[in-house]
Parts: C-alpha cells; structure tokens; sequence
C-alpha cells in the first residue's frame, strides 16, 4: 500500500525530533519500513482518554475531516477524509500510529495533518510554533482508540 | 466524498420566491436581485484550474441566501449606506468630497469593482479598491487614509461595490506587472502554512462541497466582497477573510493590505473570472 512512498521514507533520516524532548513537545522514534512499530511514551494508550483526544476541537479535531459509526452522538463529521469506522481491520498499530505522527508519509501530499511534528512548517502561529499538535501521550490514546475501530 | 451543491438549486428559486423586497428568480433559474440577475456558476475556461466556477452563494443555506436576495432585509445595506452618505461628504484640504470629481456613482462608479485589483502605473503595483480609494483621499482631496477594516472603509467599498453587482468579474492580469502578481498570488494560493501545514486549494479546490467539521467548504470566491457575515455579525473586507482562513490553520496572517494579500487577491479575482459581482453579499 505504500510501496510508492518507501523510497522518500528510507531517504529520510530515520530519527525525528530531539532527544531531550520535554512533555509538550516532541518526541523521538524510529520509522520502521514506513511504520512506527514502538510506543511513543514506551506505554500503551487510553483508549477512553484517545476517543475525547480525537473529538476535541483543540486537540485531534479528527471529525473536521472524519466520521466514525461510533462517534455517531457527536456533532458535525467533515468529509474531507474517509470514514474511520473498520480502520483498525486496515492497519496495523504501527501504521497507525505513522498516520496519526505524520501522515504524509503514507499519503503522500495528504490534507491530513502531521500531528506529532513540530517542525518544516510555514508561517506557524506564534502561540503554536515549535510545538506538535498532540503530545506522545495523546498520540499514544488516540491510536489505541482507533485500534478499537473493527467492523 | 463531495456532495456538489447543485441541490442548493432549487433552494434559490425557493429563496427568492420568500424574499419580501421583491426579488424573483429569472427563467434561467439563477438568483436574481431588483430584475438584476446573479450569475453564480459559470463554466470556467481553458487553462482554468476549475471545471466550473461556483459562487459562494451556492453553498450557503436558503435562509443566508434569502437575506442577500432582500436589499431590504439584507444587513450589509448600512454600510452601504454609510458610504453612499461619505461620498458626497467633502473632506480634507482641498475641499472636495468623491463626488465632486466622480458625479453619479451609479455612472462612473460602474464596473470598478469588476475589474480589481488593477495595474496602477504610477503607484507600479497593482490597486485594490481600497488603495484606490485611499489614492484619491490623500492625492486628490488632501484627507487623511482610511484604516482597512474601518468602518469608513468598508461602507465606501460596499457602496461602490455595489455599482458593479450583477457585472461580471474581469480582472485584467496582462497589463503593466500584473502577470509576475498573478504569478506569486498562485503560489501563496498552494502554499501551505500554519502547524496544520494547509493551502487555500486544499480546502478551496480539493474540497469545495465536502463538509469540513460543521462548514460546507465553497470555492473561497472573492466575488462578494465586502461581505456581511452572520458569524462576524459585521461586514468584512476579504483580507479578513484571508486573516481567519489562515488563523484556523494556525498560520501567522499576513497583514491587510500586504503584498501577499493583493497578490492573493488578484490571484482570486481571475480564479473567480466571469461569477457576478455580488457586493454586498450575505455569508455565514
Ligand atoms: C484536514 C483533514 C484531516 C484531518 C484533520 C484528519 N484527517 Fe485523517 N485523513 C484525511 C484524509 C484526506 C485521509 C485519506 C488519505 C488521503 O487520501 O489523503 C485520511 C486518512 C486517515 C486514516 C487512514 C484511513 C484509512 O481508511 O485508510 C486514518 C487512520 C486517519 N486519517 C486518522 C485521523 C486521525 C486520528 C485524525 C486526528 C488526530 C485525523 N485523521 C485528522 C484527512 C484528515
Ligand atoms: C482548513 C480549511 C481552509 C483553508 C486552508 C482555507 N480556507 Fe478559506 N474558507 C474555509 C471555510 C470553512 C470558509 C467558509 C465557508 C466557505 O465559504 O467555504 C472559507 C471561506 C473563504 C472565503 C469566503 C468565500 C465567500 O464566498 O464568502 C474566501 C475568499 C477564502 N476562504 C479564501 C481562502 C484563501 C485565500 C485561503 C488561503 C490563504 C484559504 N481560504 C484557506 C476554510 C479554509
């Protein structure tokens, strides 16, 4: 599925971020054939806590573009983006978790934005410059509530 | 994904229809205001990046539709008013008002807004309406420039916006340096900014009928400018617009006025080429 993308990816450096990374910011990984097979925060997410991260304006906003048959008590879905409902049948934890971190490294030239990169922008708000979308954590939660997306 | 906004269609006869000031849909099915007909698609030409070249209009609810089909009704008009009373207003050092240089703004007035922004020689930049009218402020009548989103600017806009509704949007990117522009108006338009790392033609191009969040995204058209907007509860300049696009993508705006924004501006003007003028619009 990504076979297009593995030469810009194994051409890129395959550490991001720094090393001493403070909670707000960014953290370290590995990019593994155009995945992300470990942990963030070294833990499992919150599933819970990963739902309200994807719902929430200032955080995910994943339903600007997003729907999902679970979030269905939610208002106003986007269709800008494919429905979330069966995604985890479609990729693996360590796919996903690439989706969420930097999803232009399996879409490449995707709307959807990098949430977990805190760098190579243009013209970042100056409240919001040098700082990731989501932190680990949130990343981490977010990607194990999608893990629950099965049809 | 896209729902096209073609079933808005029937919302605008309907819209018109229940307009108290007497609007009336023509036999094309298009909006009309006072006998004045809208034309808020037109098929785009070649080379365009568009297949179809929409209004905002189209993507706005029966109710926002109804309130620009109503002069009466539509909230923008106050401004309009404003600026109607400024233009026969004399002002500054050499005792002139607009008037006393340009006559009947129904007549002279006519097909200005069509054709912004437009190459001025002597300036060696193209002018917005804005420039223009704070050209004539301080050359010609020796009064003090307006400040882009006051309200004294925004009514003269409207009220000379208004001259053109109906005509169709012609801007002329050959003359003098339009085309170079253009050209950096094209670029900023697929540019992305901001930490959600998004251009206008992400939303604007790729996106325009699809729902983002709670918003049906449009083309991004300029041809309603200034425009009266619900959420705003004011009227605003397309600048502005710009400003809140790219605050939602959490990108630094660039400044009113700016030469990025003329250049976006003029880029839009020709994107938008051939939709009716529809100052002053209604928007959500
Ligand atoms: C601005 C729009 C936008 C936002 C915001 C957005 N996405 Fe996406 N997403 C897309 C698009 C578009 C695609 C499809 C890839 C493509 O064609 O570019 C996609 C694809 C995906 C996929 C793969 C779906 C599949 O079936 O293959 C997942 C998973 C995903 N997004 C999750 C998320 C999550 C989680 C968030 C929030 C943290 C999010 N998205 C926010 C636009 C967006
Ligand atoms: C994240 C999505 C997004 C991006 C990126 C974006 N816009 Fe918008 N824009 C919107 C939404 C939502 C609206 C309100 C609904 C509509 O008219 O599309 C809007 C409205 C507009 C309008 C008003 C249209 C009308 O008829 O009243 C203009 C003009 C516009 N945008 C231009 C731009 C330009 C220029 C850029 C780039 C600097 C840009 N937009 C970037 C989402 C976006």
């Amino acid at each position: 599925m990504n076979a297009i993308l593995r030469s810009s990816i194994a051409g890129c450096a395959l550490l991001f971020g720094a090393a001493t990374a403070s909670a707000e910011g960014l953290v370290a990984y590995e990019i593994v054939d155009g995945t992300i097979p470990v942990s963030l925060t070294g833990k499992p997410g919150d599933p819970e806590a990963g739902r309200a991260a994807l719902v929430d304006r200032k955080l995910g906003n994943c339903l600007a573009c997003h729907t999902a048959t679970d979030l269905a008590d939610e208002q106003f879905h986007g269709e800008v983006g494919p429905s979330l409902d069966g995604v985890a049948d479609r990729w693996d934890e360590a796919s996903l978790r690439m989706l969420v971190v930097n999803a232009k490294m399996i879409y490449e030239g995707t709307v959807m934005p990098a949430f977990h990169r805190d760098a190579g922008f243009n013209r970042v708000m100056d409240s919001f410059a040098g700082k990731p979308i989501l932190t680990a954590q949130q990343v981490e939660d977010v990607v194990a509530y999608l893990k629950t997306l099965k049809e | 994904m896209r729902k096209l906004p073609g079933l808005l269609a029937g919302g605008v006869v309907a819209a018109a229809m229940t307009a108290a000031g007497g609007a009336s849909a023509d036999e094309t099915n298009l909006p009309s205001i006072d006998g004045v007909t809208l034309q808020t698609r037109v098929e785009a030409p070649e080379g365009h990046p568009l297949t179809e070249i929409i209004s905002g209009f189209e993507f706005r609810t029966k109710e926002t539709q109804a309130l620009e089909l109503d002069d009466f009704n539509n909230p923008g008009f106050l401004m309009v008013e404003l600026g109607e009373e400024a233009w026969s207003t004399v002002e500054g050092s050499a005792g002139k008002s607009c008037e006393s240089c340009h006559g009947d703004a129904s007549e002279s007035m006519r097909g200005v807004r069509a054709a912004m922004p437009k190459w001025n020689e002597a300036a060696g930049r193209p002018f917005t309406l804005e420039n223009q009218i704070n050209a004539c402020r301080t050359e010609q009548m020796g009064a003090e420039e307006w400040k882009w989103e006051s309200d004294a600017m925004l009514g003269m806009t409207a009220y000379v916006g208004l001259q053109s509704r109906g005509m169709p949007v012609k801007v002329d990117i050959e003359s003098g340096e339009m085309r170079k522009w253009w050209e950096k108006g094209k670029e900023l338009y697929h540019t992305r900014f901001g930490q959600l790392d998004m251009a206008c033609a992400n939303c604007h191009e790729s996106n325009y009928g699809n729902y983002i969040r709670a918003d049906l995204l449009s083309q991004g058209q300029s041809n309603g400018f200034p425009t009266y907007r619900l959420k705003w509860q004011k009227m605003g300049s397309l600048h502005r617009r710009f400003k809140g696009c790219m605050d939602n993508i959490r990108a630094k705006a660039f400044k009113r006025g700016s030469d990025e924004f003329v250049a976006l501006e003029a880029y839009l003007a020709w994107r938008g080429q051939g939709l009716s003028v529809e100052t002053p619009a209604v928007r959500n």
